[in-house]
């Protein structure tokens, strides 16, 4: 799994691509995260459009992204859920604990 | 539909990387048996999440211990043994992901996750060590999404 960093309007904007699964991708996306908070970030957004799989470790690194941005005190959206991805989201309820927006231009906007 | 010609049994060393591997038979194996995509994903995500639980919880990724997978067809059912050398658990004692208090938990998702996906799930812990996990899925057509138990209210 890699992933793409860019930044848009302040917005720090993470692109994981492919699989965020254990061993792997859920390491790479905890180590984006603390190394864009490192560097000062604190408008985080994770564009999952082109992510194929999230497993439990996968949406357990999402969680634990999501407390240590806020503890950090920054904020942390989501945006570009792949069907199967946001199905996953609402199954394990984390629907009503992340932000997820609908297009890149409305996540940034709402910083 | 080759029934027996889709049937596997794996034997891998506790690594995560393997996990691919056994996705990438188990795939091949749900395409014979006609199972469509989304059968093909949502069982593919609960046999990952057993997988690893077998090579974390289970062998703690020891990769000298071994993790068995057997795919076999009974009925109109697809079953899915994982088989570990480990020391088992109490799954009555499995937190529940969706409580209040564990939902920014960042792990204990994984038997939640095999819930969810398959139509069954059942766990026997063997005399002298071990945990079998099997999953079952019912592979008549159109039973595929995992809304499929959400709706109905299992777990």
């Amino acid at each position: 799994m890699k992933i793409g960093i860019r930044t848009r309007q302040g917005v720090t904007i993470l692109e994981p691509k492919g699989k965020i699964t254990i061993g792997a991708g859920d390491i790479a996306l905890r180590d984006s995260v603390i190394e864009a908070l490192d560097s000062g970030a604190r408008k985080i957004l994770i564009n999952l459009k082109d992510v194929s799989t999230i497993d439990s470790s996968g949406i357990g690194e999402l969680v634990a992204a999501y407390t240590t941005v806020t503890n950090r005190g920054g904020r942390l959206k989501l945006v570009g859920l792949p069907p199967k991805v946001s199905d996953i989201l609402q199954i394990t309820q984390l629907v009503t604990v992340f932000e997820v927006m609908d297009t890149e231009e409305e996540a940034v906007d709402s910083f | 539909m080759s029934r027996a010609e889709s049937q596997f049994h794996l034997a891998l060393c506790s690594k995560f990387e393997n996990i691919e591997l056994v996705q990438v038979v188990l795939d091949e194996s749900l395409r014979r048996l006609e199972c469509d995509e989304d059968t093909r994903y949502w069982v593919g995500i609960a046999v990952r999440e057993a997988v690893a639980n077998a090579i974390k919880h289970g062998n703690l990724q020891d990769p000298g211990k071994k993790v068995e997978i057997e795919l076999r067809v009974d009925g109109e059912d697809l079953v899915i043994r994982v088989l570990d050398e480990g020391h088992g658990f109490d799954p009555g004692r499995v937190a529940d992901p969706l409580a209040p208090e564990n939902l920014l938990k960042p792990d204990g998702r994984g038997i939640f996750y095999m819930g969810k996906f398959m139509d069954g799930v059942e766990y026997r812990f063997r005399d002298g060590g071990g945990t079998e996990v099997t999953l079952r899925k019912r592979i008549v057509a159109g039973v595929a999404s995992p809304e499929r138990n959400h709706e109905e209210g299992e777990r």
